[in-house]
């Protein structure tokens, strides 16, 4: 394995207070559905129903989605994507932290920054399934979704922002599967520059045609539910989830979750398969670790982003064990919620907060036979009462496109 | 309590392609001098092999083009910069595609196309081109896009970069989308943004110097040549500030968001 570049590591930032966070998946809704699950190691994928004629797969699907509806002063931006947002919105008592956050910062001092891979293209989909003759005969969309808003990647910032109230720098990061990773760096940086003192992060993805004929295509969709880091494991299975964070310029004294570190970088090598050598990967855990100011030994928990894929899992599991000691509990956690893509660095990072609170480690689920080529930091079993004082989490994309993150505790 | 945050950069290099206007420099003459533009044409992504420049979509091909000559103009290393790429729709076409195939035979989706309808495949070509190894972002926010994408390079180089690269660009819209998600026309721009004259002063680049500051308000539709020959263009919002470099005026106002509006002063060095 080459040695990474000789540039210079970023120097620690100051870190930023957690003070909301939750996530909804195929797992429940809420963080104490997440810890339920993964604690009793009970997967919330199940054979692929979504959609007229369903493709082999099985899918992380979250329930009751069809039947929510937003209220009506946001029924503009009605659609599957943002009716997940606002289940995640109402859980976990975020609402109120917002409105906490907004009385001490002021509206036009937090920011939202919310990925997404596909945001509300399922809207659009539907469009072109119901395509009307207009005036002059040529087929277009019906009048119940020939709404702009939600036709185009933004739906999903524009609508949290509508939903919440909130007036600082509002923007939708689409960075695929890396995307709500990338919102804690952005936002962390609009904070550190001053723009703003806190920060709506999240991610929202949702299933459609797209992505499951998409990912298909490829050949990287399993027909079974998917096995991250086992020997046999032949693709993912996609999933939907919506989760978030508020993440606040820290009040001097206090205790409690923290975001304490970021890395970026870029692979420079494919659109859709990862550099053979882990190196962009490793970039961004090595520069997460720099802006936290740690030692990898100092990482107690690595949710990875272990797709399950072939290529993925042997990729990163090599690059974790080049930069990590033998004894570091790492896990993929898709085999639970699925890879619910731009929504993956949410979720991953709200499992990995439970980690830090909860001493709970999640394993591997599905996984039975360790693959020889993974070193010893992939463990397939829960760990639980593990006190730990950093967790990491990391998150890959389309187009070399990759973000790592350190979360801790003050 | 009201907190002015205001954010700097030097602008070292710019990038620009319209229809008929396929560089800064041809953009430029049109803008002082009448220059009329001229016909067609296609952006050219020099950064890729040969084989992938003609099969590039459109969004890719005048992101790579813009992006690159901004970098040639700023004389900065493509490879050393870390990016900003903002669109507010990505590739239309690339849409209608996706959406089309699968009302109509779902099970035959290009495996191509579907990578490169992330709205991150410009960034992703972008980093392969160029060899480079540095973050690259794909952001979106409406008729805000480049303001957000600005603030986003901007807070980049406040947290230590030296300099950044952002690029912006839209597509026409094609199909039954095209007709929801209006956007006419290929338009691009993009600039290398850097820290204050330190960064390097072994090579005095000049360049204009940039300050923006987020305030309320609405910020007015331009009016400038650039704003009216390319304004039904999605990323027309970002029109203002390239008809001021041209023109070397002092003050743009970008939207940026509901209500929201980037105060951009810009002293022409």
């Amino acid at each position: 394995m080459h040695a990474l570049p000789s540039s210079q590591s970023p120097s620690p930032i100051p870190a930023l207070a957690i003070t909301a966070y939750t996530a909804t998946t195929a797992l429940g809704r809420g963080r104490q559905a997440q810890f339920d699950a993964l604690r009793a190691r009970r997967g919330g994928l199940r054979r692929n129903d979504f959609g007229p004629d369903p493709l082999p797969a099985w899918i992380g699907r979250v329930d009751g989605l069809e039947n929510e509806a937003l209220p009506a002063s946001l029924a503009q931006w009605e659609c599957r994507n943002n009716r997940l947002a606002w289940m995640a919105l109402q859980s976990d008592g975020l609402m109120s932290a917002i409105d906490d956050a907004r009385t001490r910062h002021g509206a036009e001092r937090i920011a939202v920054v919310i990925g997404t891979s596909t945001s509300s293209i399922g809207a659009s989909e539907e469009a072109y399934t119901r395509l009307e003759p207009d005036a002059d005969g040529m087929p277009s969309f019906p009048a119940d979704l020939a709404r702009p808003v939600v036709h185009t990647p933004h739906s999903l910032g524009d609508f949290v922002q509508a939903a919440t109230g909130l007036r600082g720098p509002c923007v939708t990061v689409a960075t695929a599967c890396s995307s709500s990773a990338k919102v804690f760096a952005q936002s962390a940086r609009l904070v550190q520059a001053g723009l703003v003192d806190a920060a709506l992060v999240g991610g929202v993805d949702t299933l459609c045609g797209s992505v499951l004929s998409g990912f298909n295509s490829l050949g990287l969709v399993s027909a079974n539910p998917c096995r991250p880091f086992d020997r046999d494991r032949d693709g993912l299975s996609l999933g939907e989830a919506g989760g978030f964070a508020l993440l606040e310029r820290p009040v001097p004294g206090s205790t409690g979750l923290r975001l304490c570190g970021y890395g970026e970088s870029s692979d420079a090598h494919h659109m859709s398969a990862p550099h053979p050598e882990g190196l962009g990967a490793r970039l961004a855990m090595r520069d997460a670790l720099a802006r936290a100011g740690i030692d990898a030994g100092d990482v107690g928990y690595l949710n990875l982003h272990g797709t399950s894929t072939p290529a993925n899992d042997t990729v990163e599991a090599a690059a974790v064990a080049a930069m990590f000691p033998a004894t570091l509990h790492a896990s993929s956690t898709k085999g639970w919620t699925g890879h619910t893509l731009g929504a993956a660095g949410i979720v991953e990072s709200v499992f990995a907060l439970l980690a830090l609170e909860h001493g709970l480690l999640p394993g591997i689920l599905h996984s039975e036979t360790p693959d020889p080529a993974c070193g010893p930091q992939i463990r397939f079993d829960n760990v639980e009462g593990s006190v730990i004082r950093y967790a990491m989490n990391n998150s890959f994309g389309f187009g070399g496109n990759n973000a790592a993150l350190v979360f801790g505790r003050a | 309590m009201t907190k002015l945050n205001t954010l700097a950069a030097r602008i070292e290099g710019i990038g620009f392609w319209a229809d008929g206007l396929p560089t800064w420099k041809t953009a430029v003459d049109h803008v002082l001098n009448g220059t009329p533009p001229g016909d067609g044409g296609k952006p050219s992504p020099m950064m890729l092999a040969p084989n992938e420049r003609r099969r590039a979509p459109p969004s890719v091909a005048v992101a790579l083009d813009v992006a690159l000559a901004a970098c040639e103009a700023a004389g900065r290393e493509p490879a050393s910069l870390p990016s900003v790429f903002a669109s507010t729709h990505g590739d239309l076409a690339i849409t209608d595609y996706m959406c089309a195939t699968l009302a109509d035979d779902p099970r035959a989706i290009s495996p191509t196309k579907f990578h490169n309808s992330v709205h991150n495949a410009a960034a992703g070509y972008w980093t392969i081109g160029a060899g480079c190894l540095r973050p690259a972002t794909a952001l979106s926010a409406h008729r805000a896009s480049f303001a957000q994408g600005l603030l986003e390079a901007l807070a980049q180089l406040a947290c230590g970069d030296n300099a950044v690269l952002l690029a912006a660009y839209d597509t026409p819209g094609t199909g039954p989308l095209g007709a929801v998600s209006q956007s006419t026309g290929l338009l691009g721009g993009a600039l290398v943004l850097a820290t204050g004259p330190g960064a390097d002063q072994q090579r005095d680049r000049g360049g204009i110097n940039l300050r923006a500051t987020l305030v309320d308000g609405d910020a007015p539709r331009g009016n400038g040549v650039l704003s009216r020959h390319a304004g039904a263009n999605a990323m027309a919002p970002m029109l203002p500030l390239f008809d001021a470099l041209a023109t070397g005026s002092d003050l743009v106002l970008l939207h940026a968001g509901h209500g929201r509006t980037l105060r951009v002063e810009l002293a022409h060095g």
